[in-house]
């Protein structure tokens, strides 16, 4: 919202007073009780303190520079509205403006998290595994380039909207991978991504100018996702294998609001990545194996591929290859993955489909991938499959 | 690396005998096939179907009906694909559905073209 009133050439502002008005609330708040309506609390203190600034902005600029008069009685007529609808409006256009190609997506990300979900720097870079000083930079490069091409922040009109969205969910799309699949240890800093991205996502759904088909196909595909929050991960933030989730712990509410947009997302002929993606998260929604569930998780996963290669996908293509049409087929797609080879993943995908046919083997591949992980868990669970070869 | 066109050719009556139903029996061996490429990263462009139907235009604005060649030698599609040689772009065609349906695949690679 300040931002917006602000403009890009004083983001810098909106910033400051957002995080004075949080810390005069938390000195407020820990003093007395909460007021009864803590958002309405803070947005009414950050009004103010901006009227101040304008205020005194102008004052000082009028000393500098006699012409600038007219500042001060616009600080003077400064409204801000705070009505719901104002918030989410500047809320979609802020994430248009953030959103463009010119600035790389992690800056992109970063600047969501900044500026639309008000994130720390401290947390943002525990969410990148990064230090603040990196991301204080990349923040500050990718303002600067927003303010070099004079990005206005404001509603693209509606024939370039279609391509603008795309890169606005592209952006969601990695600030939900960030967090879902994020080796950060702290946990609910990586539900906090996920569930942000979901409800910016949410706000493109409910404006009638971005309730496309695509949009819809995304969300589907995070509520899916979402639905294993509780059952993906142990007490100590580590990730459990689909297969060994206790699948009464996945939410059938977002499995259902999944099903829900999955078929809005299904009007229209614009088949995407996002499509797909849900499709298959949908099948993995589904606890019974069946060859039914293999057979269409592994076309979806060709359809992925031809679409745009990425390595998960053709790691994931394997497995359900070897669910599909069992280990013996799996393995032979499997070593045609030469460019995978330094790839742990890779690896433990070839230990696990060698394991039974060929132990020797299986070993072997473990140990490399034991060999190519740094992380911990990973680590364990590699060791943990090598024990039970029985050799 | 460098990019291959593949061509496939086929008996053209083929495909016109087929019922939905077959044609969907038809499409998921070549969905099979080109995402086995595409998980080794070999698949450049997804390529097209082409129509049976065509029209060849010659000197003197002759335009004749096609398909030109013989029936049976017919370019039902193509795709491009990505190998080190032609010896390996050839060895991953030999997994082309086309074959089973008695077809064949043409590879030749692509030059860019000079600037």
């Amino acid at each position: 919202m300040l931002a917006r009133l602000f403009g890009f050439e004083h983001i810098q502002i909106a910033e400051d007073i957002a995080s004075d008005t949080f810390l005069l609330a938390s000195e407020t708040w820990g003093k007395t009780k909460l007021p009864d309506n803590p958002a309405a609390w803070l947005y009414t203190v950050a009004k103010n303190k901006a009227k101040d600034y304008l205020k005194h902005n102008a004052i000082f600029n009028e000393k500098v520079a006699v012409q600038i008069k007219n500042e001060i009685s616009e600080a003077e007529d400064v409204e801000i509205d705070l009505s719901e609808e104002n918030i989410n409006d500047s809320q979609l256009q802020m994430m248009f403006a953030i959103c463009q190609p010119v600035i790389p997506a992690e800056a992109q990300i970063g600047l969501a998290l900044r500026i639309l979900c008000g994130f720390g720097i401290d947390e943002i870079a525990d969410a990148f595994l990064s230090n603040k000083e990196t991301i204080n930079k990349r923040l500050f490069r990718a303002k600067e380039k927003l303010r070099e091409q004079n990005v206005k922040i404001e509603f693209p009109d509606s024939k370039e909207i279609t391509q603008r969205l795309d890169t606005v969910l592209l952006t969601l799309y990695l600030l939900f991978n960030e967090g879902y699949y994020s080796s950060s240890g702290n946990t609910n800093l990586r539900r906090d991504l996920c569930l942000e991205a979901m409800r910016l996502n949410y706000l493109l759904i409910q404006n009638r100018s971005t309730d496309l088909p695509i949009a819809n196909a995304l969300f589907s595909l995070m509520c899916f996702h979402a639905s294993r929050f509780d059952a993906r991960l142990d007490k100590n933030g580590e990730i459990i294998l689909y297969d060994d989730q206790d699948s009464s712990l996945w939410n059938d509410e977002l499995i259902s609001r999944g099903t829900y947009y999955l078929v809005r997302g299904a009007k229209g002929p614009q088949l995407t990545r996002y499509h797909i993606e849900a499709t298959i998260a949908y099948w993995h929604t589904q606890k019974q194996d069946s060859t039914e569930k293999w057979d269409n998780v592994l076309q979806l996963y060709n359809k992925l591929l031809i679409l745009e290669y990425s390595p998960m996908a053709a790691l994931n293509r394997t497995y359900a290859l070897a669910k599909a049409k069992g280990k013996a087929e799996a393995i032979i797609e499997a070593e045609k993955l030469t460019q995978l080879a330094d790839n742990h993943l890779y690896h433990s995908l070839l230990g696990h489909l060698y394991t039974g046919i060929d132990q020797q083997k299986a070993l072997q591949h473990l140990k490399t991938a034991l060999k190519l992980t740094k992380n911990q868990a990973e680590k364990n669970r590699i060791k943990k499959n090598i024990k039970e070869l029985g050799l | 690396m460098n990019d291959f066109l593949l061509i496939f050719r086929r008996d053209a009556n083929f495909d016109l005998q087929l019922t939905p139903a077959q044609m969907q029996e038809v499409t998921k061996p070549w969905q099979d096939w080109m995402g086995s490429l595409a998980a080794q990263n070999k698949l450049a462009d997804s390529g097209n179907r082409l129509a049976t139907d065509g029209r060849v235009v010659k000197p003197g604005s002759i335009i004749t009906d096609g398909p030109y060649v013989e029936v049976k030698e017919s370019v039902g599609g193509y795709i491009v694909i990505r190998a080190a040689s032609l010896d390996e772009a050839a060895e991953l065609s030999k997994g082309c559905p086309i074959l089973a349906t008695g077809g064949n695949v043409e590879i030749r690679q692509i030059l860019p073209m000079q600037s």
